[in-house]
């Protein structure tokens, strides 16, 4: 992904920061990434490649790392963190027909973010609350019984949140016409298979 | 300094915990559970609403903080404990709850039992614990304290004798200690079962002066959360033992691995071990005694194979964690070199009440081969799901009828899976086994860290397999050929049936001969026992994997790709609308004469439709395999 304006700098300065805290202790690197994600939000080409000069190791063993662990990500979050939980009781109780259904909508395979950085889907491995099963985390909240009408309904209030901070800055709503087509079209459909 | 002041300095720390505890009881106290669980169900705002209408009310009363207490089933779960009156527990609370309970219980005294789930304290008006089928078997060692006390406050864990095992300990000789531990036979509980005393003992007689104690509370079990539980709801205890276990061994720092997708039990041990130090029960000195000690936290990233000792050990020192081959084996060379005991949360749990009630009373618990209790996370298809502790030798039946309470619906038993993706899933044959590490081994399941799955006649065996298959062959970390690549290769046999294009039945010899290959072929266990899921499924399904190949018919209705929805042109109305609305992907439409149908092509299979349907008419149906639609359509 692209880097943004400003970004470039910004990884520089807290990688920096962090080397520094650590004091580029090679034990220390899986900390060291921990916090630099923390920081971060995620881990990019860039924050690796320092890193990797700051303890004077090649970069694709700080690669292999960040790979080998669930924890590190290599795509910015988007604004909205979206984790399908896979563990054994929601996939039996239809965690993937969640999945399926945030991919259908976002548009993105689970893993990846939206091009707008709005949502980022991704799969987790069990929150503990399986009685609840299936289970989503939204932005660290946690909703149960998750099903695709119910999907729909957390991806409208989000965008909703969205609007009405749009709203508030006094910026055009644009998501609202991107639905409406879908909707049309969906519509019409319908009625070509009646008069069928 | 002598063993008489070490006696005393307890002492002390002990009135002051109780002077701080004790009048606790003169006053109304609600106990609200917010560990991960009772939080995701709203324990959060139950809180905040009791605290409100208190402040609002006036009332003397104070609300508290606790782990969770392992009914996971009636989250939120708090307890509300009134001068006068039994303490109460009270499940699936909300607001309306919350108001009623003050309006009724706190402000007059009618405690509304109709919402009561439970009295913790024998009474004449209400049943405990033990009056239900859970509370005759269960048997609290160690979770005895979840749930109940503040797990943020290290009084409160002193106050109910906590830390008392320490201070006895410290009094005797480690061989004395180690000698006990070895009596009591407690075997390792992170699945297989090494007894603990010998890791002890080795560690102990090593020369070497640097030595190190780490607990692993790396739980990386799709679906198996107790020591998450643990952490959360009684940190202390686990820091007991392990304080315990570097006084025996002559350890001076220790570690917790914990997963770093746990980030209140982080939070919590910080918490505990902070407190811990200023009470003197860590660091320098302990207890006025030469013995130093100190506990340092390493968040683990989030990889299964790093449960494996040797592999969590190459993670902490900044390496990607590859398990290595033994020997030297990590009692001689483990952490930085030096010797190393890496036990379980519950392993070290397990330490201070075999030190206070000796290791006769823990034999008597339990086998005589596998002492103690069992901690099993019971989810899936089940009434009660929750954590529970029974003695080992229990029945799965016993544990899945009566302290599970059973199945919901009407619907059939169908298997059980234990041990998560090291495990394997028993039939209903084997209800009858006792669990013990070595019967479970026989029936080709193991204990593992205890995650247990109930799974009923809507669940597909393969693809079960082929779920666990798919972490395990995404957790392996690549170093032996016949994980990395035999798994890979089991996984696309399972991918071609569960869609529908296997046509060979000889494929599941090959699944066979892969899965023994795979098991001979591994270093560690995460390959040595990846197979066992489809191992157990062959043996005991291998007719669903048959209807899967030749019938391209999924008996349990749940592979996608081999069943079509329906909607039952005698059932459906007219008049409703209700499916219409409700598919995603606007595939049900309205046919000429008013019925609704399904357009098989934009149909993306989410069961919408189904849980939709009206439950006066049920007209919408799963056919498998999805041919039988058009059959239907032809009548």
């Amino acid at each position: 992904m692209e880097l943004l304006e400003g970004e470039r700098e910004e990884i520089i300065k807290q990688v920096g920061e962090v080397m520094e805290k650590y004091q580029s202790d090679r034990e220390k690197l899986l900390p060291v990434l921990q916090e630099v994600q923390g920081r971060l939000g995620y881990l990019p080409l860039l924050a690796m490649e320092k890193v990797a000069e700051a303890m004077d190791i090649p970069t694709v063993d700080v690669y292999g790392m960040t790979t080998f662990y669930n924890q590190f990500r290599l795509n910015p979050p988007g604004e909205h963190e979206i984790k399908v939980c896979m563990g054994t009781a929601c996939y039996m109780v239809g965690g993937q027909i969640a999945m399926d259904s945030f991919e259908r909508r976002l548009e993105i395979n689970e893993g990846e973010t939206t091009a707008d950085r709005k949502y980022s889907l991704e799969r987790v491995a069990c929150v503990g609350c399986c009685t609840l099963a299936p289970v989503v985390v939204v932005n660290e909240m946690v909703e149960g019984h998750v099903t695709p009408t119910r999907v729909d309904g957390l991806l409208l209030s989000l965008d909703g949140e969205q609007k009405e901070g749009a709203a508030e800055a006094g910026t055009a709503d644009e998501p609202s016409s991107d639905e409406q087509p879908v909707e049309a079209e969906g519509k019409h459909d319908r009625e070509g298979e009646q008069s069928k | 300094m002598s063993a008489n002041s070490t006696e005393k300095l307890y002492e002390k720390l002990k009135m002051q915990a109780e002077e701080k505890y004790g009048p606790l009881e003169e006053k109304t106290v609600i106990w609200v559970g917010t560990a991960t669980c009772g939080k995701a169900a709203g324990a959060i705002d139950v809180r905040e609403a009791f605290k409100k209408e208190i402040a609002n009310r006036g009332l003397n009363a104070e609300v508290l903080e606790v782990g969770c207490m392992g009914h996971c089933y009636a989250e939120p779960l708090i307890v509300i404990s009134k001068p006068g009156f039994p303490p109460l527990s009270y499940g699936y609370v909300d607001d309306g709850l919350v108001k009623l309970l003050v309006d009724n219980y706190l402000e007059n005294d009618d405690p509304c039992f109709e919402y009561a789930l439970v009295a913790l304290e024998p009474n004449d008006y209400f049943p405990t614990f033990s009056d239900f089928p859970r509370g005759v078997y269960e048997n609290k060692t160690i979770l005895g304290l979840c749930g109940f006390i503040d797990p943020e406050e290290i009084d409160a864990y002193i106050a109910e004798g906590g830390y008392s095992a320490l201070s006895a300990v410290l009094n005797q000789e480690p061989d004395q200690v180690l000698d006990e531990i070895k009596k009591s036979n407690l075997r390792g509980r992170g699945g297989a079962g090494f007894p603990a005393w010998r890791k002890w003992g080795q560690v102990k007689e090593n020369p070497e002066q640097e030595k190190y104690i780490i607990c692993n509370a790396d739980e990386g079990d799709p679906g198996a959360f107790m020591d998450r539980s643990i952490l959360e709801s009684n940190p202390h205890q686990v820091i007991e033992g392990m304080i315990i276990c570097a006084y025996v061994v002559g350890s001076d720092t220790g570690y917790f691995y914990i997963r770093s997708e746990y980030p209140q039990a982080v939070r919590r041990i910080n918490t505990a071990l902070k407190q811990a130090r200023e009470k003197g029960l860590l660091g320098d000195s302990i207890l006025g005694r030469d013995f130093n000690f100190d506990i340092d936290i390493f968040q683990g990233s989030g990889a299964f194979v790093c449960g494996e000792s040797s592999a969590l050990i190459r993670s902490m020192e900044g390496k990607m964690g590859m398990p290595r081959e033994r020997p030297p084996r990590l009692v001689e060379s483990g952490f930085r070199g030096k010797p190393t005991i890496v036990n379980n949360v519950k392993t070290f749990c397990y330490v201070p009440p075999i030190i206070n009630n000796g290791a006769e009373w823990f034999t008597s618990i339990g086998t005589a081969e596998s002492p103690g209790t069992a901690v099993f996370a019971l989810v899936g298809k089940i009434n009660h799901s929750g954590i529970v502790e029974v003695p080992m030798g229990t029945t799965l039946n016993q544990l899945i009828y009566d302290v599970g309470e059973g199945l919901p619906g009407d619907k059939q038993f169908k298997a059980v899976q234990i041990g998560g993706p090291s495990g394997g899933c028993l039939p209903e044959s084997s209800l009858d086994l006792p669990i013990d590490y070595d019967s479970l081994q026989e029936a080709g399941a193991i204990m593992g860290s205890g995650g247990l799955v109930v799974l009923d006649e809507d669940d597909c065996m393969v693809a079960i397999a082929h779920f666990f298959l798919e972490f395990t062959q995404k957790e392996s970390c690549g170093k032996c050929t016949f994980c990395r690549l035999g798994t890979k290769h089991m996984l696309d046999i399972l991918d071609k049936i569960t869609t529908g294009q296997e046509d060979d039945l000889a494929k599941l010899d090959i699944l066979q001969e892969l899965c023994e290959d795979v098991i001979a072929g591994s270093l560690c266990n995460l390959g040595g026992t990846a197979p066992n899921p489809i191992l157990t499924t062959l043996r005991y399904f291998r007719d669903e994997y048959e209807a899967h190949i030749t019938e391209k018919r999924c008996p349990a209705l749940m592979c996608k790709e081999l069943i079509a929805y329906y909607i039952e042109p005698k059932k459906c109305s007219k008049l409703c609308n209700a499916c219409v609305g409700s598919c995603p992907t606007e595939a049900i439409y309205t046919r000429d004469d008013g019925l609704k149908a399904i357009d098989q092509e934009k149909c993306v299979k989410c069961d919408n439709c189904m849980k939709a349907c009206p439950p006066e008419y049920l007209a919408v149906i799963k056919l498998s395999p999805p041919s039988l639609v058009e059959e239907r359509e032809r009548k």
